[in-house]
């Protein structure tokens, strides 16, 4: 009898300790979602591109806003349905949504994606282009693999993985753009997929 | 029995437990947190800190945010090494009796 109510105690502590540093209602579902938006805008872009008079990219085009506006687009809809969907499993889980665990989770993120952004914009601005692509899959990964100390160990994973993919798409300029498929949308809707199944479903 | 085995009495309790172990993994914690977290009501929850707060395994800050007053919870270096051993004691235990 003792013993069943130390053993009690140990998993409380470690309830406590698991549920004050980590936000673990990360829904797969949105992970294939968002892996999905990423192959469809990519597959716009690339008819808007293809189509067009020219066969290159200029900055200030029409084309090119249009692109803009598709990934835009892309990374909204991933965000919105990621919200969402998190938001109605957290309520599932009794988690809250908004806590010391969760914010935490977001400003670690959100760290190294702002920064790759503003670094890319910068890069943009300077009239370098190549190696986009490779920026974008990298600079997600970190902020992936930083987030993941307070989420769903896994995602560490998907960190290193687009980290990798970065890494060797910037070794290959010409190809951002497949790198860029592989590394958001495939990516994703394997992860998507593996924390679906191991998750969402039990 | 709690100076044989090491349990710490201090620690016996739902609460007092919940407690140490946020305050464990986190640099602080503060009073509304703690109270979402171990879902008690808030003289439970005062109780219980005073209690670890008088055994010197927390300490308590009290400041103003704006025009709201917050407390925070940080854990002592004597509580920290007081939990640990608890902790031990506690896998020791069910080692021995499984």
């Amino acid at each position: 009898m003792e013993s069943n109510k130390y053993l009690q105690d140990l998993c409380d502590i470690r309830t406590m300790m698991q549920k004050s540093t980590r936000f673990i209602s990360l829904s797969g579902l949105s992970g294939i979602l968002a892996g999905i938006y990423a192959l469809t805008g990519a597959a716009i872009a690339y008819l808007l591109v293809t189509n067009s008079p020219r066969s290159y990219l200029i900055l200030d085009g029409y084309i090119f806003r249009l692109v803009l506006l598709d990934l835009f687009l892309v990374a909204f809809l991933s965000a919105a349905t990621a919200i969402f969907l998190t938001t109605r499993k957290a309520k599932k889980n009794g988690e809250k949504i908004w806590d010391s665990a969760s914010r935490r989770l977001i400003i670690n993120f959100l760290i190294p994606m702002v920064t790759g952004g503003l670094y890319i914009l910068i890069v943009l601005n300077q009239q370098k282009y190549g190696q986009t692509g490779a920026l974008m899959l990298i600079f997600y990964g970190l902020a992936l693999v930083n987030a993941s100390k307070y989420s769903l160990g896994d995602i560490r994973y998907l960190g290193y993985t687009e980290i990798a993919l970065g890494l060797i798409c910037a070794m290959l300029p010409g190809y951002g753009f497949w790198f860029w498929c592989i590394g958001f949308g495939v990516m994703h809707i394997i992860y998507g997929l593996i924390m679906y199944y191991k998750y969402d479903k039990a | 029995m709690g100076i044989i085995n090491n349990i710490n009495k201090a620690f016996d309790h739902r609460v007092r437990l919940g407690i140490m172990s946020v305050l464990m993994v986190n640099e602080h914690a503060d009073f509304r947190a703690l109270k979402e977290l171990l879902d008690v009501t808030d003289g439970n929850l005062a109780s219980h800190a005073k209690a670890l707060e008088q055994a010197g395994y927390i300490s308590v800050q009290k400041q103003f945010i704006g025009k709201k007053p917050n407390t925070k919870y940080v854990v002592t270096t004597t509580g920290k090494t007081a939990f640990k051993k608890h902790l031990d004691a506690l896998e020791k235990l069910i080692n021995r009796n499984q």
